[in-house]
């Protein structure tokens, strides 16, 4: 048995190789799978020494071995023959490309975070499919059609990065649950694109996901509800990630060229620095979300304005703020009623409460509401 | 990615277009839907859509407990029951507007006459885990 977590890191450089030596990307990919689920399997005794070298041999005979069940005598000899040459300057180069084929823009959202988490992060199509509930076959069919839909791509094009980081981001944010920590195998992959890359924005997404990882322990309670930032025991987060996270994005921050991973991280790092949430510095916050807002145009981004609004400058500020977007824009509703309610006004803010709750899109969220919705609707009556 | 639950009622639901009982149609036409639904669910695990499906018999118990050391109470099953549920899809998604659209063509399952019954489905999201980045929140 060998390390897996360290042959897994090894997965896109072992595919680059196979892919340089003539091998398709799916056949590659199909050869590196078999080859991991082989290197999990040996004993300590046929312990590899160079573990990358033995998962180049092994996957390169995976790859012949289907190769000659299917291809034809003439095309076999040509991939033996092949002339297998890989500098050491060439391997982050195919590592960055296989990025960028698997979050290629022809692929959806979905298709491209699962052919990343197999061809880039190294995980089974079993630990993919359990990550995002839905059945193996399925997963292994949304694999395999991505594979097709990329058949075609030519892997010497370079890619389009902010591609590359949408999908980390959407591992990241929207990581559910299973075997797999996908938030730390996000973490984990935006640390080799940012090294590769040298890319502003992709230190910015890493750090992003440093900050954000660091307030996990204290983000829900052991039953799972969630826990507001401002409510949070500060005591438990991660200082450790919180300084990297800081340090990887003063770096970027340095280099002038602001994207909105960054100014998302920027606000997160303010967070961070606030021993409590009375000593945030809020007003720092909202010029963030100016950057932000001025960067995407985003709702999302002028309703997270608006609550930070409300804090530097008062509740009827915030609101006035809010009174500007779409009322349908998620998440309104419940910073109406947080808003209201820092305002004094507590029936209204109960009854938007039970409003944003009714119309929340996760079950966290809508206990968290009710929750709110109840406390505000027993302090009307008198009960506390 | 979303996943939607696709309801097919029983009872509940506003009349089909093609609105002939199911035990009315011939056994050609009754072997085609059932055809055409196991089609439909294949084709949606080879486009990596498909996440669960399952049919529910008509009869059901209510239930519910009677207290501690008391065997539950149960009830009916009640024939006035405005909602009754037949069955159910599970699908996950690239949007909402992919998830009309599949719940589009389940309607269609053809039925009495060989006619698409272009019955109602009721489609439903779940609701999700939490995101780790909402902004102000978290």
């Amino acid at each position: 048995m060998v390390d897996e977590a360290l042959l897994r890191g090894l997965t896109p450089t072992v595919i680059a190789v196979l892919v340089r030596r003539g091998a398709g990307f799916a056949a590659a990919e199909d050869a590196v799978q078999e080859a991991l689920i082989e290197a999990v399997r040996v004993g300590p005794e046929d312990r590899p020494r160079d573990p990358q070298g033995w998962l180049i041999t092994v996957a390169w005979r995976k790859f012949l071995d289907a190769a000659r069940a299917e291809a034809a005598r003439r095309q076999r000899e040509d991939l033996i023959h092949a002339e297998p040459a890989p500098g050491p300057g060439a391997a982050v180069d195919d590592t960055l490309r296989l990025y960028f084929l698997c979050a290629h823009p022809s692929l959806s959202p979905a298709s491209a975070v699962a052919l990343t988490l197999r061809a880039v992060g190294g995980l089974t199509t079993r630990q993919i499919a359990e990550a995002y509930l839905v059945p193996e076959a399925t997963m292994a069919q949304r694999i395999s059609r991505a594979k097709r839909t990329v058949a075609g791509v030519r892997f010497t094009r370079p890619g389009d990065l902010a591609t590359v980081l949408r999908v980390l981001y959407l591992v990241f944010n929207e990581g559910y649950s299973g075997e797999v920590d996908l938030a730390a195998e996000a973490i984990r992959l935006a640390r080799q694109v940012a090294a590769m890359t040298k890319d502003e924005e992709a230190a910015g997404l890493l750090a992003l996901m440093l900050l954000h990882h660091a307030r996990r322990p204290a983000r829900t309670r052991p039953d799972g509800s969630l826990v507001p930032l401002a409510e949070q025991d500060r005591a438990r987060w991660d200082t450790r990630l919180i300084a990297e996270g800081v340090g990887v994005l003063q770096a970027a921050l340095a280099r002038d060229r602001l994207g909105e991973f960054q100014a998302q991280a920027a606000v997160a790092a303010l967070h961070a620095d606030a021993r409590t949430a009375g000593e945030t510095d809020w007003v720092q916050i909202v010029e963030w979300y100016d950057e932000l807002v001025r960067l995407t145009g985003s709702p999302v981004a002028r309703l997270n304005r608006a609550v930070a609004l409300g804090e530097a400058d008062g509740p009827r500020a915030g609101l006035a703020a809010l009174a500007e977007l779409d009322p349908a824009l998620p998440r309104r509703t419940a910073a109406a009623a947080y808003l209201h309610e820092r305002d004094g006004d507590l029936a209204t803010a109960a009854r938007l409460y039970a409003e944003a709750a009714r119309a929340a899109g996760n079950l966290a969220e809508r206990d968290h509401l009710t929750l709110q919705a109840a406390r505000l609707n027993a302090r009307l009556r008198g009960c506390t | 990615m979303a996943k939607y639950l696709l309801l097919k009622h029983y009872r509940g639901a506003p009349a089909a277009v093609n609105d002939v009982p199911m035990d009315q149609w011939t056994p050609e036409e009754v072997a085609a839907h059932i055809q055409y639904m196991d089609d439909f669910a294949k084709r949606l695990e080879s486009t990596g859509e498909y996440v669960d499906g399952q049919a529910l018999s008509p009869e059901g118990t209510f239930v519910r407990s009677d207290g501690p050391g008391r065997p539950p109470v149960t009830d009916g099953p009640f024939a006035e029951t405005k909602d009754l549920i037949a069955g159910w899809m599970v699908i996950d998604v690239d949007s909402y507007e992919r998830a009309l659209e599949l719940a589009g063509e389940l309607s269609a399952a053809p039925g009495a006459g060989g006619e698409p019954i272009h019955e109602w489905l009721e489609l439903r999201p779940f609701l999700t885990a939490p995101p780790t980045i909402t902004g102000c929140h978290g």
